[in-house]
């Protein structure tokens, strides 16, 4: 065999060579590691230069292997592999031993860090000698996306590569496209109206002829891998066809149900049981609420069929398209199957309820509203078009205190995040208040304003100077009521005192969460969320668009707590992400993925069946396969590794009992060649 | 005001003093003030809550210990419960009173606080529990100023059966004086 291994020692400038004697690792290379035929040293093995020596000595010496003792793989692995290649060599006999970020950053002494380069040099040149040639995988690619989430971000996504002219399903589960955005009054910092601008948006999605949309629909599972997702989405039954239906209000004009607290207006106002959530919905077709529509009441307590229910027909008897008529109380559930090449998840977020703080009340109190609540209540199309009204007796407060920080930085109430939108919407609330109430006065309890994006800090300002809110420096420790008032005790930590206010209302900046179902989302799509349930992206600098599941990427306040132009950003580039998969036919993957052994009969595989392999697997890559006799029967099930969404973790490997499982590129006997290597003293 | 910070004072070495002593992670309070906005008896005190954990933060030893808000706080732990960072104030005020007074600089304008709290302390460790009469005796022996105060109620009491010259022992008064033992400042 007789592998020829070079050695490449970079100086990284000082960054490695100031705590490690680069000259004495690459000697001690040439000197004492069996297979090293070449070892040198340079000032950056990764500019231009250093390259051309690494393809330069491949050819002179004619290596076939090559360790770059450099900084982490992660950085230039690529880089130098890239460069082998060029030589033909092939890019997995390439391997770097990291004695930067591993050794030089971690080290001052540099008798200690040349002694440690020393042996992770010589580790790594071990298992170079034991690497095999690998190929890439090729995977083919759906040019197909799911978006799922209806809201800003997953509106812009889905426009974005619909534009890029690619086949966009976009699945809500709310009965219309809008999300949070649809309930917002004005946005900062121009304060122009959120509807106005959302709205030409949603019409767009509507009539794209790229775009499938699917409310009233979750996505049920997804399988397969990058560029080839199966996904199962469930239309739940709304029980009006929706290419019937015209939209003409008839139905929902005459349900008698109409004193039903309305989600859309935060419950500030009713709706009936056959609604639509807003009037700009999309699509503009109702959807009857089964929990109180009368009808439906009925058939459950009786436990007939709804159709057979008599008890209140209203909305099918009005209903004005014939011969059949749109309504269709029968209608179930339906599983939509459909192949998609690469997913967005735009699930977005949920106001923390306002029933957490026990000392503001545990929501008992009607007065002390939420963020969106005011939205709403500030939102022409809001319960009091516009006007601000006092929830409890539709009074005008003139005196209104906003607290800050409400579930945000709080961990006592279980977010230690900062909500990083309430600073800016409560100066806009400040301001849309003192808009409206003239008279009025508008404190605002805040610990730390973060106002830092594009024209921010003016707007908070202005709130202040301008629109005359007053700030005060603390938190509010009780609200309680005396009569109609609300007695807030708060401080002002900057005179150092106490101060107690006569509010008639009082608007908690309530912090974003995770979605209540963050949870069950994330397995669905084999994606990783952090203690927050927030879902994580791959790198918080350099992935922040990509879920750790490739072909998997996020938008919006499902990833974190995102004002508008930021979602909207980090949804276009979801986009461009999802565009530049679908543009190639085929994928390459790296090869470094994980295989279950298969041996001649009788044996088959040394693999037991157990499948601890499947239960550790964070990306759902193990299936299961059945070996067959020539008669069809079953002679026993086996682990098989899914190369597609396989991400080469090792875990399979490292929990197999029977050994039948190895990677690729970090075969057991590579690793212990690695780790025999050390010279433990 | 000026808080004079320097080596020689070894100022910085108070807060991780106080957090060692009391187990409370000082450095963890961002200053919101929720702990001064519901305090009872802010309004006696020459620092707010909030502000003495501040001064404990940036080593301001002689500032803390010698403020009378130390002893006003009357531990009702409103503030430890609704801290949203968990900070236990009330009994961070319980450390600071110890190191004031193991230290000499007990404010003086509280002394009835102090004697108050002596007595009180000095009745539960011979009887196990309070005896009225006798800690209020003691109390108004260090304290001679107040020797008059809340006196007319005193027949009243005595009427109702409150007050009893007799003091009561409780059962088990060594586990008591074995806790004193083990709380006394070494």
């Amino acid at each position: 065999m007789g592998k020829k291994v070079g050695v490449f020692v970079c100086h990284c400038g000082t960054n490695i060579s100031a705590t490690v004697d680069v000259e004495k690792v690459a000697e001690e290379a040439k000197k004492k590691y069996p297979g090293v035929s070449y070892a040198t040293t340079y000032k950056y093995m990764c500019s231009d230069p250093g390259q051309k020596l690494l393809r330069d000595k491949i050819k002179e010496e004619g290596l076939t292997g090559v360790v770059v003792a450099a900084c982490s793989p992660k950085m230039h692995e690529r880089t130098f592999r890239n460069a082998a290649v060029k030589t033909g060599l092939n890019p997995y006999q390439v391997e770097v031993s990291n004695i930067r970020e591993q050794c030089s950053w971690v080290h001052q002494d540099k008798a200690v860090g040349t002694e440690k380069s020393i042996d992770l040099v010589r580790m790594m040149t071990e298992k170079t000698r034991k690497d095999t040639s690998l190929d890439a995988i090729k995977v083919p690619v759906t040019k197909r996306a799911l978006v799922i989430g209806g809201g800003i971000a997953g509106i812009q996504a889905a426009l974005d590569i619909a534009d890029g002219g690619n086949e966009v399903i976009l699945v809500e589960k709310d009965a219309s496209i809008g999300g949070h955005m649809a309930q917002l009054s004005e946005t900062f910092p121009t304060l122009d109206c959120s509807q106005c601008i959302l709205t030409p948006r949603m019409v767009e999605v509507a009539q794209h002829e790229n775009i499938k949309l699917y409310t009233w629909s979750q996505v049920e599972s997804v399988g397969g891998y990058i560029g080839n997702f199966d996904v199962k989405i469930r239309k739940k039954a709304r029980a009006v066809d929706l290419d019937l239906c015209t939209g003409c209000s008839s139905c929902w004009q005459v349900c008698p149900s109409k004193k039903i607290k309305s989600e859309f207006d935060t419950e500030l106002g009713n709706r009936t049981a056959i609604y639509i959530p807003f009037p700009q919905a999309i699509p503009s077709k109702p959807v009857i609420d089964k929990e109180h529509c009368l009808l439906y009441r009925d058939a459950r307590k009786k436990n007939i069929p709804p159709e057979d229910s008599k008890v209140c027909r209203k909305c099918y008897d009005v209903c004005p398209i014939a011969p059949v008529k749109a309504i269709d109380y029968a209608q179930e559930d339906e599983i939509v199957e459909v192949k998609v090449g690469a997913i967005v998840v735009a699930t977005g977020y949920k106001e923390l309820p306002n029933n957490v703080y026990g000392e503001y009340g545990k929501g008992k109190y009607q007065d002390v509203i939420t963020g969106l609540q005011f939205e709403r209540l500030a939102s022409a199309s809001g319960p009091t078009e516009g006007e601000i009204r006092r929830p409890s007796d539709g009074k005008e407060p003139e005196i209104i205190v906003f607290i800050q920080c409400v579930g945000s930085r709080d961990p006592a109430k279980g977010c230690s995040y900062c909500s990083k939108t309430c600073c800016m919407y409560t100066a806009k609330h400040a301001m849309l208040y003192k808009h409206k109430v003239h008279h009025g006065h508008a404190f605002v309890f805040y610990i730390d304003i973060r106002c830092a994006g594009k024209n921010y800090e003016e707007f908070s300002l202005r709130a202040i100077e301008e629109e005359g809110a007053t700030y005060l420096r603390g938190r509010v420790s009780r609200i309680y009521k005396k009569g109609e008032k609300l007695i807030v005790l708060g401080a002002d930590t900057l005179t150092g005192s106490q101060v107690e206010i006569e509010a008639d209302m009082v608007v908690l900046a309530s912090a974003m969460k995770a979605q209540d179902d963050a949870e069950v989302v994330a397995r669905t799509l084999s994606i990783q969320y952090d203690k927050d349930r927030f879902f994580s992206e791959l790198h918080p600098k350099l992935r922040p668009v990509e879920s750790s599941n490739a072909g998997i990427f996020l938008a919006g306040a499902c990833q974190g707590p995102k004002d508008i132009p930021e979602t909207v950003a980090q949804a276009s580039g979801a986009a461009a992400k999802v565009m530049a998969l679908l543009s190639s036919d085929e994928l390459e993957r790296e090869p470094v993925v994980a295989k279950v052994d298969r041996l001649p009969p009788p044996v088959f595989s040394t693999c037991i069946g157990c499948f601890y392999c499947q239960r550790v697997c964070p990306y759902g890559a193990i299936e299961q396969e059945d070996i067959k006799a020539r008669d069809g029967s079953v002679i026993k099930t086996v682990a098989r590794v899914n190369e597609g969404l396989c991400q080469g973790c090792g875990l399979c490997a490292a929990t197999c009992r029977s050994k039948s499982v190895e990677l690729a590129g970090f075969s057991d006997e590579q690793v212990y060649a690695e780790i025999n290597s050390v010279e433990f003293n | 005001m000026k808080i004079k910070i320097n080596l020689n004072e070894r100022s910085s070495d108070f807060a991780k003093e106080v957090e060692k002593r009391s187990g409370i992670k000082v450095k963890e309070c961002y200053q919101c003030g929720k702990c001064t906005a519901g305090c009872p008896v802010a309004y006696e005190m020459d620092y707010m809550p909030n502000q003495i954990i501040r001064l404990v933060q940036i080593g301001a030893r002689r500032e803390a210990l010698t403020s009378r808000t130390i002893w006003l706080c009357a531990s009702c732990i409103t503030c430890s419960t609704r801290c949203p960072k968990e900070v236990m104030i009330a009994e961070l005020m319980d450390v600071l009173r110890e190191m004031a007074l193991e230290e000499g600089l007990a404010n003086p304008s509280e002394k009835n606080i102090t004697s108050f709290h002596e007595s009180f302390l000095n009745s539960v460790k011979k009887h196990g529990r309070i005896s009225e009469v006798w800690m209020l005796n003691e109390y108004k022996m260090k304290r001679p100023k107040t020797a008059l105060q809340d006196l007319a109620v005193a027949p009243q009491m005595v009427v109702k059966g409150k007050l009893s010259f007799v003091p009561h022992n409780i059962k088990g008064k060594d586990a008591i004086s074995r806790i004193f033992k083990k709380c006394k400042p070494k």
